[in-house]
Order: structure tokens, then sequence, then C-alpha cells
């Protein structure tokens, strides 16, 4: 009965939807207050309705109730509760069921937050949302129904995929999701505002802390994602340019890009057009990442089923989305005016050059992930574009990208002096060049290939603290007067020194276990021992364990140091699922301080021994941590004084007080 | 000396990036020789395991990328180069197994567009701002309107 509940609130959901599409452009058209209200009253009960079927969703795979072909395929009566909640987007319909419910949930935000938009603008981002909220409700309806019965109810289910059975995928997910789909709010402001064919420097503060808040939710879910597949499957490896860890980069990308852009014409009304451009691209690029995963064109972890009518279905929302907001823009860009000169060296001019950079890197991932596709739709020829490429291509890319972070911050607005922000860096160089020299000295293997990666991150981590700073005035005041002056500024600061810190944490941490770490292979029998690092590594025993759906092998180690004293212990496994017989590897790992020991089991030898990988990961942890910097960097800007709702009225109320 | 620093650069990010790819192969394959051992992994890191999902061979636990890391070394042991070994391995299993493709009649626009796109980028971006820098310009005053400027300030 819920569930069929929830099947009628989805086909509400659906035809008012309909009805915020239609009510949303026509209030705009004639302006009338009782319209404008109802297109967000309407906008509240789509997501309400959403919500609802999402809820029975929930409550179907929770009571285990296998007459639902979606619960009988990923549930089991066994599974731990968590799994039983995160099953319910561990599938394909179900995953499309809280893609809407978080574009629905996105769209009411607009409608309750958007109190102070002009009238015109908030209809017509609300019926552009409700546009593609009812592309999605009716892809759902049409072809991947989650309510659908079966006949004949079985006592169990067939399982979760034992891979996704894990907490990282509990909120991989929904955090990559409210990125995604966040994107969509810039998306809708942009072909409101070409709809309207005005856009202003308002326009971009009303567009930016829905960007930063997409990009921060992408962010997060990006590296949950990286750090999922790191301990997961078990190669230690964190990243692998497969198509749709690709998928969820490009949107990040050019996201990025929207955002510097967006800073710009904020302040100085310039590069409308591409801001414009930019929030159509990133969008665009969540959904080709929707259907690239959803349609089974690539086959991988994330893609659960493959149905071609699936595909075409998404193919063609693609293409009218995509190409609907880039025919209005080619018919509107040109009524758009330009404004804002600026000099090549300036703040703009830097920012220019990072999007120009993120952009381009942007380009050629998408190249690399869809190039074998076309290539083999068009004359059959199979080829390979894998891990070499990529980081032939795009790691060049990245590198100007973080030379010039240090600059960026320091140059001013329309006419900036390169010189006089290169001697306001100058201790960064030099603490950058100590690194490089200290690499030298200490690096064997590859030295200058490392010493210059390891400088090129401690030259974008020192330049964003002298941001800070000379922001702050340490050495012009006392160190009092600068902290004074530091708790003073801005939080928006914050969120770039947070940003551009994180980019340069994350690429030390990249560096140095690329240079440094230390891999061991070898069979050992228990109470044989290895030297990992400075550290050494003892196999204990090897034993069997069952846990509640699943049976596994339990390799114990334990770690000692120099002096032979106890650091850790480890547990390192091969699991076997019992309702799909799959097995996975469950990595042991064991961080110190900001580095990690990766045991992972391999197979049995004939006389009685493992194989055991070992991985020596120094400062691995970084590269998450950046991330998580990064994060951190978009939560401060996000609270700045001039983004809190209401903040701007509180002011001006003061200030007419005060001059009363 | 600029040129030779750049690709400096290049190289190093590239390598430092190309060996984060961790192995899944067994150690009774390793050969003795290390020399021959290192080259034989960095091959197998460019190959591609046929029946995986984007994974080298050098990553994958499937028994034909054990085969084929065990081929990688046999040919290595005879004596190939590395570009006869990737030679043997394509003639084999076609161009499918590289997965850094080759630079060719179908691939030049894969390798070529990060290129022609900077090159675009920096060129509309240079071109628009010689554009705005004149079109900035104010034209120079004329003689008369020199005379009557200085009649102004001298009457200040």
């Amino acid at each position: 009965m819920i569930v069929e509940f929830g099947h009628f609130a989805l086909v509400l959901a659906l035809a008012l939807s309909a009805a915020q599409v239609i009510l949303g452009f026509a209030a705009a058209r004639v302006a009338d207050v009782r319209m404008f209200q109802a297109t967000g009253n309407v906008t509240l009960t789509v997501f309400t309705c959403v919500a609802l079927a999402f809820a029975s969703l929930m409550h179907a795979h929770f009571s285990s109730d296998f007459s639902v072909i979606n619960v009988f395929e990923n549930s089991h009566t066994k599974i731990p509760l968590i799994f039983k909640v995160s099953g319910v987007w561990g599938n394909h319909e179900g995953s499309m069921l809280l893609w809407a419910l978080i574009l629905t949930l996105f769209s009411a935000l607009v409608a309750v937050f958007g109190a102070n938009l002009p009238d015109r603008l908030k209809s017509n981002v609300l019926a552009v949302q409700g546009l593609i909220a009812s592309a999605f409700l009716l892809f759902i309806l049409a072809t991947s129904n989650p309510f659908a019965r079966l006949p004949n109810a079985p006592i169990e289910g067939r399982d979760l995929n034992p891979v996704l059975q894990d907490f990282g995928l509990a909120i991989h997910p929904p955090l990559l999701y409210l990125g995604y789909v966040g994107f969509s709010v810039a998306f809708s402001f942009a072909v409101a505002a070409l709809i309207d064919g005005r856009i202003d420097a308002a326009w971009a503060r009303w567009v930016r802390p829905w960007t930063l808040a997409a990009w921060m939710f992408l962010t997060a879910g990006i590296a949950m994602g990286s750090y999922w597949a790191y301990y997961e499957l078990g190669w230690g490896g964190w990243w692998f340019w497969d198509p749709v860890e690709n998928a969820s980069f490009m949107p990040w990308l050019t996201g990025t890009a929207l955002l510097h852009s967006a800073v710009v014409m904020e302040k100085r009304g310039a590069l409308k057009i591409w801001t414009l451009l930019l929030a159509i691209i990133t969008f665009s690029f969540s959904l080709l990442g929707t259907f690239l995963v959803r349609s089974g064109v690539l086959t991988s972890v994330h893609s659960f089923a493959s149905d071609p009518s699936r595909g075409l279905f998404i193919l063609v929302i693609l293409c009218i989305f995509v190409g609907g907001a880039l025919t209005l823009f080619a018919l509107r860009a040109s009524q758009i005016e330009q404004g804002g000169l600026f000099q090549p060296i300036s703040r703009e001019g830097a920012l220019v050059f990072n999007n120009l950079f993120l952009t381009i890197s942007a380009a050629t991932v998408l190249t690399g992930t869809l190039y074998p596709l076309i290539l083999e739709a068009l004359t059959g020829q199979k080829i390979s574009v894998g891990a070499p490429f990529f980081n032939l291509t795009f790691g060049p890319l990245m590198v100007p990208l973080l030379m010039a972070i240090p600059f960026g911050p320091l140059l001013a607005w329309k006419r900036g002096d390169l010189f006089a922000a290169g001697q306001r860096l100058m201790w960064a160089f030099a603490l950058a060049l100590v690194a490089v020299l200290v690499m030298l000295y200490v690096a064997t293997g590859a030295p200058i290939l490392a010493a210059f990666g390891v400088g090129l991150a401690i030259w974008a981590i020192a330049g964003s603290f002298a941001d800070l700073l000379g922001k702050a005035g340490l050495g012009k005041n006392s160190v009092g007067v600068a902290i004074t002056r530091l708790s003073g500024l801005p939080r928006s600061v914050f969120g770039t020194f947070l940003g551009h810190l994180g980019m340069g944490v994350t690429a030390l941490g990249i560096v140095i276990v690329s240079v440094f770490g230390t891999e061991t292979v070898l069979t050992m029998k228990p109470g044989d021992k290895v030297e990992v690092a400075s550290y050494t590594l003892t196999f204990d025993d090897l034993t069997p364990f069952t846990g509640p759906n699943y049976s596994e092998l339990q390799g114990a180690f334990h770690l000692t140091g120099k002096d032979g004293e106890a650091v850790s212990t480890l547990i390192s496994s091969k699991r076997q699922y019992i309702a799909r017989g799959m097995p996975t590897t469950e990595a042991g790992i064991d961080t110190h301080w900001l580095s990690q020991v990766y045991v992972s089991l391999g197979d049995n030898t004939d006389d009685g021994a493992t194989v055991v990988r070992i991985w020596w990961k120094p400062l691995v942890t970084l590269i998450w941590f950046g991330a998580v910097l990064m994060v951190f960097g978009a939560v401060a800007s996000l609270s700045d004084r001039r983004l809190r709702v209401g903040a701007p009225k509180a002011a001006r109320r003061a200030a007419a007080m005060a001059a009363q | 000396m600029m040129a030779r620093l750049l690709r400096g650069a290049l190289a190093a990010i590239c390598l430092l990036l190309s060996v984060i790819a961790a192995p899944a192969w067994n150690p009774g394959e390793a050969l003795q020789d290390p020399v021959l051992e290192q080259r034989a992994r960095a091959i197998s890191a460019e190959l591609r395991c046929l029946v995986c999902q984007n994974q080298s061979i050098d990553d994958s636990d499937a028994d034909l990328a054990r085969d084929l890391r065990v081929l990688v070394r046999q040919r290595l042991v005879v004596g190939d180069t590395d570009s006869e070994v990737f030679d043997f391995m394509v003639a084999r299993y076609g161009e499918f197994v590289l997965l850094k493709p080759r630079m060719g009649a179908k691939t030049w626009l894969l390798w070529g567009l990060p290129v022609a796109l900077l090159l675009t980028g920096c060129g509309v971006l240079f071109l628009g701002n010689r554009k705005r820098s004149n079109s900035r310009r104010l034209p120079e005053l004329t003689d008369s309107e020199k005379e009557r400027l200085a009649e102004i300030v001298q009457s200040q």
C-alpha cells in the first residue's frame, strides 16, 4: 500500500512540475503577484511529493518488502541497517529517484530563500528547474520505475552488490548528486537571464552561493569516492581515470572555473557572457555524467544495469537541455552588454588565466573519455585511452595553475603589479626553493622531477599563507595587531586561503606518495617478518571469521618500530559474500601521522603461504585532507556576511538608524 | 633555457603521475635482473588488461593479465626493446591493448586538441585584449581644441 502511495506521489510530482513550468513562464510574462506566489507554492509541493515517494521506497527497503523488484534485487534480510538505507540509492532506479529528490530540493530552496530575487527572474528560474524535473520524473516513471512489484513475493532478496556494502558508499552518491544537481541552479539562472536578455552584478551575487554550495558537495563527493576506491578496491590506487570518475571530475573543473569567473562578474561586471556559458557547460557536464553512468555505455561498478532504452532517453534529455540552452545562448548572448575593462596583468587577468587552464583541462578529460566511444561508433576501430594518456596531458596543464595560485589574490583589480606581487611572495619562493634543495639532497630516485613537484606544491601552500598574512599586515604591524586584523578579515578571504591551500596540500600528497611510496609483494607464512619503511610488519595468523552476510579469512598483522616497540595491529581480509558468492578484499590500513601502511591479501600458494601486498604510502592522507580544506574554504566563504540571508538588509537598517 | 625548464617540468609531472598505479603481480613473476624488471613494470602499466574494466595488466588480478605480464617479461629476456614489446602486443591484440594510444591518423585529434585549444584560447585572449585597448584609446585633440583648452586653463 505504502509503495503504491509512493508511486502515486511520483506521478503527481510529474504533473505538478509540468504545472510549475507553465505557471513559472506565464508568471514572468504577465507579472502577476498571485501567479508568482503560486509558482513558489507548486515548487514546494513538487518537492514534498518526491520526498514522500522517496520515503516510501525507503520504507520498502527498511521493511525488506521483497514483493518490490527493486528491494528484491538490492537487499537482503541480513544486511546491516545502514546498508538497507544506502541500498535505496545503490541501484539504478533508486539513484535516479535520489537525483530527482535533490533536484526538487534545490528548486524548493530557491523558492524559499529567493525572497529578495526579482520576481521575474525567480519565476523563470523555477520554470527551468521544473522543466529539468519534469524530464527526469518522466524518465523515472517511463523506464526506471522503482515501485514495480513482483507477482509472487520471494522470501529472500538477492543482496546489495558487495562492493557497495560500505560506509563510504552510503554517503558518496548523495554528496556527489548534491554537487551534480546543485549546478542545475546556476544553469537555470543562466537560462533565465538569457530569456530575460539582461544580466548584472546582482545576478552573479545570487548565483555564487548556489555554485559554491554545489562545488563544495561535489568536492566532498569526489574525495569520498576516491578514498572509497583506495581502501575498497584493494590495490592502493586512489584515482584511476576511469570514465565514471572523469564524468564527475569534468563538472568539478568547469564548476571551479565558474566560481572564479562569477567573482569577476560580481565585482567588476566583466566576463558576463563567458560566465553564462560556463554555467551552462557545467550543468551540461553533470547531465553528460548522468548519461555516461546511467546509460550503460560504460560498464563499471557504477552502472548497475544497462538498458538501451534508458540510455536513449537520457541522451534525448541531454540533447534537449544542452542544445536548447546553447541555442538560446547563441541567439541572446550578443544582446548582453560587456562591461569592465581590465589590463592583462590584473586580478581579472589572473582569473581569466585560471579559467583558460581549467576549461582546457576539462576539455582534455572530455576528449579522452569520449574519444574511444566516438571512434568506435564512427569507424568500428577500438582504441583505449587510459591513465598514461591523462597523466601526460592533464598533468602539465595543472603546472601553470599551481604556479599562478599565489599571484592571483595579490594582484589588484583592473591593473595589477606583477613585480610588487612577486616581492610579497619572496619568502614563499624561498621556502619552495629550500624544499627543492632538500629534495635534491634527500631523493635518490628521480631527484629533479620529484624536487620540482614538491617545490611547486610548497609554492602554492606558502603562497596561500603569504596572501592571508599579508592581508593581516604581518611584518608591518606588531603580532598582536596582525592577529586582530586577521580575525577582522571577511570570511571570504579565508575561503580563498583554504581553497588554494587545499590545492597545494593535495598536490603535495600526490607528489610525495608517487615518489617515495614503496611496494612489497611477497609470500608470507604466519610468523614471517618484513621491513616497511622504518617499521617491521609481522604476519601473525590467518583465521576464518563470519560476519552477518559474509564469511572471510582475516589476516592479522602487527607493526613494530625500530626498537621493537609495538606500534599497532592491522586486520586485512579476503571476504566472500554469501548471497552473491562474490569475493572482495578488505585492505588493512594503518595511519601514522599523515602516512599509511596498506596491507592487502592475495591468493594462497600451494605450500600454505599467502601472497601479501604491502604499500608504504607516505603523506597519502594529504590528498584527501586537501579536499577537506577546500570544503572548509567553501563553508567559510558561504558564511561570509555578504551572502547570509538578510544580512545586507540588516546593515542597511542599521545605517539608516545611525543617519537619524 | 626556458624551453628546457618547461620540458623538464612536463616530464617531471608525467613521470610522477605515471608511477602511482600499484601492482597486482605475484612474487614469482619478477625477473632476477632489477633493470629488466623495472622496464617490465613500466611497460605493464601501459598495457590494457583486455578482459578488465580500464585496468592495466600491472594492476589486474585476472588470469589473462598474468599471462600477458609473463609474456612481456619473456620478450624482454629474449632481448626485445620496449617499442618492440609494444609492437609485438599490438600485432597480437590490436591498438586496443595500448592504454596510451599512439599518435596516428585516427588519434591526431585526441592528442592535438589540448594543444590546439591552448593556442586558440591564448590567441582569442590576445586579440580580444588588443581590440579592447585599441577601442579604448581616445582620439588625439585637434589643434583648435588644444587652443581652446589653453584658453580655458589661462582664464582660470
